[in-house]
């Protein structure tokens, strides 16, 4: 894998190999000294060009917790703010000469074309309305350790699926992990012949007791401007996840961030069956497995790296 | 109306023979090996294979080449003036000749908009100096394109104005195209149309289908033109106007020209050819440069409709809405990208591999709906029958050629075939009775 840029990208084994690598980081998050060397002397951008809390700083922390070295770009406040293009900025970056560069971009392909311009390993931390591969791969993470498999599941994303990166990656990935994926919100937030993805559509949540895994996503308040929906009240009497629809063998899952009282009730992210919280601790381990996956399995590996040994994880994709 | 409706550089008037050219001219009823005989800008014969006497004649080996009336484009985008960066008319021109046309209309969405007497004559006046084949221009149907007064019809058609539309944009008021429609009875000149309706096209960057729902781009929907077209049929039906729909794209659109034709609306239309050879598949490379345009490319049906329309002559004619940006506004992410792409230098070629090679047209057809671009605009059309000016396009079918492996006659590079290996090429145009091209690689005989 020379860059993370889609989860359509993926095949299952690939994805199930990130997972396991993730897996032997969260073995690393258990011991006192939580930092491994494997990234030592090499530099890792990251590039938003959009406000993120957890997309950031988990990639941050990742990259620290290898040791790399960091170079964190906000598009506010920089040379971008001054009409520098996105070809210009890559440039500049690419001066460092860094071994990856982690994207965030309000528009759809920019990963893409980035990985067109730069040297380095590109990981697509959102691109638009597009795609959002590490948030997939850490809620198929988040679910697997719950589940041990996502085979069969019934999984329903409920909400504003038209503007969701996160739906379509997630929609992807669930699929090739062997889910049954169900999309539900109103029609409108819903884009014409996504059925041809393979889920089902619903608009409404009637049936939503079939689920096994209930995948929330954020109502931004402005799509009431757009009609998309003609109120908040509204929305939220017809698709909000509360305590009531909720069932209590099924598990809650949210990308964050919550706007509480619209698509989720308080008690319904508070409840057991809410994977929230999990889903952001997963999200350190499974963004240091996408680094290293990218950086140091063996055919990427420079030689000085390769002389780590002990804290470095059996290269994965190889038999242990 | 006093003024030629075309505008060309002044020059040397060919006189030529393509010696053992296959010429083919449907509309004339020509179709045999021949001895294209040129003389003083003319054809005048089409002499036995062999058989024509070449003295004082420029002799050209065309066996085995094809002579067809050379192709008419009504929708190109010249950027004169205020875009010099993008094209010019010399350069513009240029591509023409290449792509083998003869002549081209300019759209008048520049910077200014075309809306003044002054701006056409100004136009037509460089026309004369700068530029290889006939330039048809047309003035803006609302001041500035601000789509809320009409600019002054008749004087802008007494300075030269072919005809008149606000093409980038849509006239969104009924009630001034209504007004325009009404003044043309005074003045004439067809009116063409951009049809989209800019509320359901919202922040559209493709087609609204199953790849805009994988990709996450919003969509522009097909009945964004439809509606509109729908609309502007009534009006010109109403008014007993004479109307243009540029761009078709869509199988509704299709339906609704169709429909208009068939009860005696006064209305033709166009298709370009990335529309006729391409669909929103190719967007999921989600490279602007060669693949984002306006309308966009939409789905196989609407791909087929269009070729049924070209095929029962609901479509008149092919016009390749020539839209050249410059490498900057295309080297952006996809949703961020100027829309249009370049078409004048391919379109026989990839018109020729893309449908004539695996038989969805036939060549006497392209070659028809390639050279009709004019008579929506009451042109001439171009012709090979004796006795017309020289306007030829002499193809080689056979041969191969990567798309700007040897640069562009334009000034911008965002052909939608970039990098494609096309089959046939022009290697040689005449225009105005002049010869406007000529492949570097391709030389003439000695002359007798």
């Amino acid at each position: 894998m020379r860059h993370l840029l889609s989860i359509e990208q993926l095949s299952k084994a690939e994805i199930e190999a990130i997972l396991d690598r993730a897996e032997s980081f969260a073995e690393v998050g258990r011991r006192d000294i939580k930092k491994v060397p494997t990234l030592r002397g090499r530099t890792v951008v990251t590039l938003f060009y959009e406000s993120s809390t957890r997309t950031s700083s988990s990639f941050e922390l990742a990259a620290k917790r290898l040791s790399a070295d960091l170079v964190s770009v906000k598009a506010a406040g920089s040379s971008v703010d001054k009409g520098e293009s996105l070809k210009d900025t890559v440039a500049t970056l690419s001066a460092y000469e860094p071994a990856a560069i982690v994207i965030r971009h309000p528009h759809a392909g920019a990963a893409q074309l980035v990985a067109r311009w730069a040297d380095a390993a590109v990981v697509n931390a959102g691109d638009g309305k597009h795609e959002h591969p590490s948030q997939a791969l850490l809620d198929v993470y988040t679910l697997r350790r719950r589940l041990g498999s996502l085979e069969g599941r019934r999984i329903w994303i409920v909400g504003d699926v038209l503007h969701s990166r996160v739906a379509r990656s997630n929609l992807i990935a669930f699929r090739a992990m062997g889910a049954e994926v169900t999309v539900c919100g109103p029609p409108a937030l819903i884009p014409r012949r996504l059925e041809e993805l393979g889920c089902a559509v619903e608009h409404s949540l009637d049936r939503l007791g079939e689920a096994d895994v209930v995948y929330a996503l954020r109502l931004q308040r402005e799509r009431m401007r757009e009609s998309f929906v003609p109120s908040l009240r509204e929305y939220a009497a017809r698709f909000q996840i509360d305590s009531r629809r909720l069932g209590p063998r099924q598990l809650l899952m949210h990308p964050g961030p919550v706007n509480r009282g619209v698509e989720l009730s308080g008690e319904a992210i508070d409840s057991p069956q809410s994977l929230i919280a999990e889903q952001v601790a997963s999200g350190l381990v499974v963004r240091m497995a996408i680094l290293y996956e990218l950086l140091a399995s063996p055919e990427e590996a420079p030689a000085a790296a390769a002389g780590d040994g002990a804290a470095r994880p059996t290269p994965v994709g190889q038999p242990a | 109306m006093s003024a030629q409706p075309l505008t060309m550089r002044a020059g040397e008037s060919a006189d030529l023979v393509l010696r053992r050219a296959t010429a083919l001219d449907p509309v004339a009823g020509i179709d045999a090996v021949h001895d294209v005989v040129v003389r003083d800008g003319a054809i005048a014969e089409l002499a036995a294979p062999g058989e024509a006497v070449a003295e004082g004649l420029e002799e050209v080996d065309a066996a085995g080449l094809h002579a067809f009336p050379a192709f008419f484009d009504p929708h190109v985008h010249l950027r004169v003036p205020g875009q010099e960066h993008k094209e010019d008319i010399e350069t513009g021109t240029r591509a023409a000749a290449a792509g083998g046309y003869c002549g081209v209309i300019a759209m008048a969405n520049t910077e200014p908009p075309v809306s003044t007497p002054a701006a056409v004559e100004a136009l037509r006046e460089e026309a004369r100096v700068a530029a290889s084949v006939g330039v048809g221009f047309l003035a803006t149907v609302s001041r500035a394109m601000a789509g809320e007064e009409l600019t002054e019809m008749a004087a802008l058609r007494e300075a030269g104005a072919l005809g008149f539309s606000d093409d980038g944009l849509p006239v969104r008021s009924a009630r001034l195209l209504r007004r325009a429609l009404q003044y043309q009875r005074l003045c004439g000149g067809t009116i063409a149309l951009h049809e989209e309706d800019p509320d359901l096209s919202g922040e559209g960057a493709m087609h609204e289908g199953a790849v805009s729902a994988a990709l996450g781009l919003e969509g522009i929907p097909s009945i964004s033109e439809s509606t509109a077209i729908a609309r502007d049929t009534a009006l010109a039906a109403y008014e007993g106007g004479r109307i243009h729909v540029q761009h078709l794209s869509a199988v509704e659109s299709v339906e609704v020209v169709r429909a208009a034709k068939a009860a005696g609306v006064q209305i033709t239309c166009e298709a370009s050819p990335h529309h006729l050879c391409l669909t929103d598949e190719a967007v999921r490379s989600l490279d602007p440069n060669r693949f984002k345009m306006n309308p966009p490319l939409r789905a196989e049906p609407d791909r087929q409709a269009l070729l049924e329309g070209l095929r029962d002559g609901t479509i008149d004619c092919v016009a390749t809405d020539h839209a050249p940006h410059p490498a900057e506004e295309k080297e952006v992410p996809f949703e961020q990208a100027a829309m249009g792409v370049t078409g004048l230098e391919t379109a026989f070629a990839a018109l020729h591999t893309h449908l004539v090679l695996p038989g969805a047209i036939e060549l006497p057809l392209l070659v028809e709906r390639l050279a009709g671009g004019g008579a929506p605009f009451g042109l001439e059309r171009p012709s090979l029958a004796p006795g017309s000016e020289a306007n030829i396009a002499l193809c080689d079918l056979a041969a191969t050629w990567t798309v700007g492996e040897d640069g562009y006659e334009s000034r911008s590079v965002n052909s939608w075939c970039a990098g494609e290996e096309l089959t046939g090429r022009v290697l040689m145009t005449l225009a105005g009775g002049q010869v406007a091209y000529r492949l570097r690689s391709f030389s003439l005989g000695v002359a007798a």
